[in-house]
């Protein structure tokens, strides 16, 4: 072999584990933690009245009691119905978008519905869900199912007609069958933009469960922000979004960890250090 | 023994187009035979209608009866670029007519025959384009082809790479006795390697010539015979204005 073609020898496994720990790592936490620091001495000044804007260290006292309590039930209710609402509509984004991306005939007749359909903001879909489903569980997972539904369909529609023709061609060559070639190029080189759509979707859930949650619910977090509002604690509604902010970017980072491991082998840009 | 693949009175459009104007040549057994030509003259489009990756076109595309036995269909294609699935290792790439049933050994056969051995486990980002086009050709000769169409496969690496793929191609062809048809736009990397130089030019292209290189292997690049040759066909290919 030429020297020419040694060169670029990068070491697996080594790449992705360089640089986790140290400062680069904590550079995340400086803007929320400033935010927090120039807010409590704001309201401890007198500048913003506390019953508008309790101070951060009165927040933490109110998470405490709530922990101490009902918080974790909220959380759960609120993720059990994210979690089974984002799975419908992953599922059935992933075999309507598998299809629709495939076939040319079937986006005919499927696509313009979906394309109108995806323009009904998602809070639209709530007063008919009251009324055909009522108030209870079903119609909260069917608005989280819609939300998730299409960026999971948009994104994996995209990522299949974007899939190199070149590489198909090489399945050809092989003698795939149809679904062979499905399974073995389409849906690989497909995943970057699955993954997109899926953590789009996720978040989609989020904002669909606290929206479902706000109109009629006996608990959740969306349950804990109306609360707060009727009874005029503005930290017990800071500590609901305080979680909605933890649980997003819990799953969120689930999701991405997710991503990371099963796109190894994309050889992209990553950003300057 | 007949021909591997005959191409008769081919015939290609695209839309209003005439690309090819009924082109016919023939690939036999053990041969080395080069497509020549500008580009845009559609010698690749004549490889891939042998390739069976295009079908629509007027004029018959005939395969040998030793080409209708065992796996695949017995033609090895490598393309300009080397067309490695990202997310498979090199390995899994040259074995991927069979997909997780690859048989390893032969993988592993292949790897050390373009000289890539020990790398099966790289992916395809951590490899050189002359690397890749290694692993290309690996993957071409998995299915044990007695046919390697071969389409501009060293335009895109550094000279001295291009040269240490042809010395691979000559010699993995002479190996496991496989036929090779070549699509280059390398006057020089065509006599080098060639039994026989197919010259395609004009507008709509049609073959325009064909010369014999009648020398013994393994060549010598800086052999005057070669150099001889090779001006001889400048030089008639000047006075009959193919060029």
């Amino acid at each position: 072999m030429s020297r020419a073609e040694r060169l670029p020898q990068a070491q697996p496994g080594v790449l992705w584990r360089r640089r986790l720990p140290g400062f680069s790592s904590l550079r995340g936490w400086l803007l929320p933690l400033t935010l927090l620091a120039v807010l409590e001495s704001v309201v401890r000044i007198g500048w913003i009245p506390a019953y508008l804007m309790p101070a951060p260290s009165e927040l933490a006292i109110t998470l405490w009691e709530l922990a101490d309590g009902p918080l974790w039930m909220h959380i759960l209710a609120s993720t059990l119905r994210v979690l089974a609402g984002f799975a419908i509509g992953a599922s059935l984004a992933l075999i309507l978008g598998s299809l629709v991306g495939l076939s040319r005939r079937l986006e005919a007749y499927l696509d313009p519905t979906f394309q109108a359909l995806r323009a009904v903001p998602g809070l639209a879909w709530v007063p008919l869900l009251l009324i055909w489903l009522g108030i209870d569980e079903s119609s909260k997972v069917t608005l989280i199912a819609i939300g998730s539904f299409f960026p999971v369909y948009l994104n994996l529609v995209a990522g299949i007609r974007n899939v190199d023709r070149k590489l198909v061609e090489v399945g050809a060559l092989c003698n795939l069958s149809r679904l062979a070639t499905i399974r073995r190029i389409f849906v690989p080189a497909a995943q970057p933009y699955l993954f997109t759509g899926l953590r789009a979707g996720l978040s989609m859930a989020w904002l669909c469960v606290v929206a479902a949650e706000l109109l009629a619910a006996t608990e959740g977090i969306g349950y804990l922000l109306t609360d707060g509002r009727e009874v005029s604690r503005p930290d017990l509604v800071l500590v609901a979004i305080a979680s909605l902010a933890v649980m997003g970017k819990l799953s969120d980072s689930l999701l991405k960890a997710l991503e990371t491991r099963a796109l190894i082998w994309r050889d992209n840009y990553g950003g300057d250090k | 023994m007949g021909a591997l693949i005959e191409l008769r009175r081919v015939s290609k459009s695209f839309g209003a187009t005439l690309v090819l104007d009924e082109v016919s040549c023939g690939l036999a057994a053990g041969e080395i035979v080069s497509l020549l030509g500008p580009s845009g003259c559609g010698k690749s489009t004549l490889l891939r209608i042998a390739a069976g990756l295009d079908r629509d076109y007027q004029g018959g595309l005939q395969l040998g009866t030793q080409l209708q036995r065992g796996r695949g269909n017995g033609i090895g294609v490598v393309f300009q670029e080397p067309r490695l699935m990202p997310w498979l290792s090199v390995a899994q790439n040259v074995g991927f007519a069979d997909g997780w049933i690859a048989d390893d050994k032969w993988v592993q056969q292949l790897l050390r025959d373009v000289g890539l051995p020990g790398r099966g486990d790289a992916l395809p980002k951590q490899l050189s384009g002359g690397q890749a086009q290694r692993a290309a050709i690996a993957r071409a000769l998995y299915g044990k082809p007695r046919v390697l169409l071969l389409d501009e496969p060293f335009s895109a690496v550094d000279a001295f790479t291009r040269m240490k793929l042809q010395d691979l191609v000559a010699d993995l062809a002479a190996r496991y006795g496989i036929a090779v048809l070549l699509v280059t736009h390398d006057l020089d990397e065509a006599f080098y390697l060639s039994d026989r130089v197919l010259i395609l030019g004009g507008t709509p292209s049609r073959l325009q010539r064909e010369l014999a290189v009648p020398l013994a292997r393994p060549r010598d690049r800086r052999s005057p015979q070669l150099a001889q040759l090779r001006s001889e066909a400048l030089t008639e290919l000047y006075q009959s204005h193919a060029l």
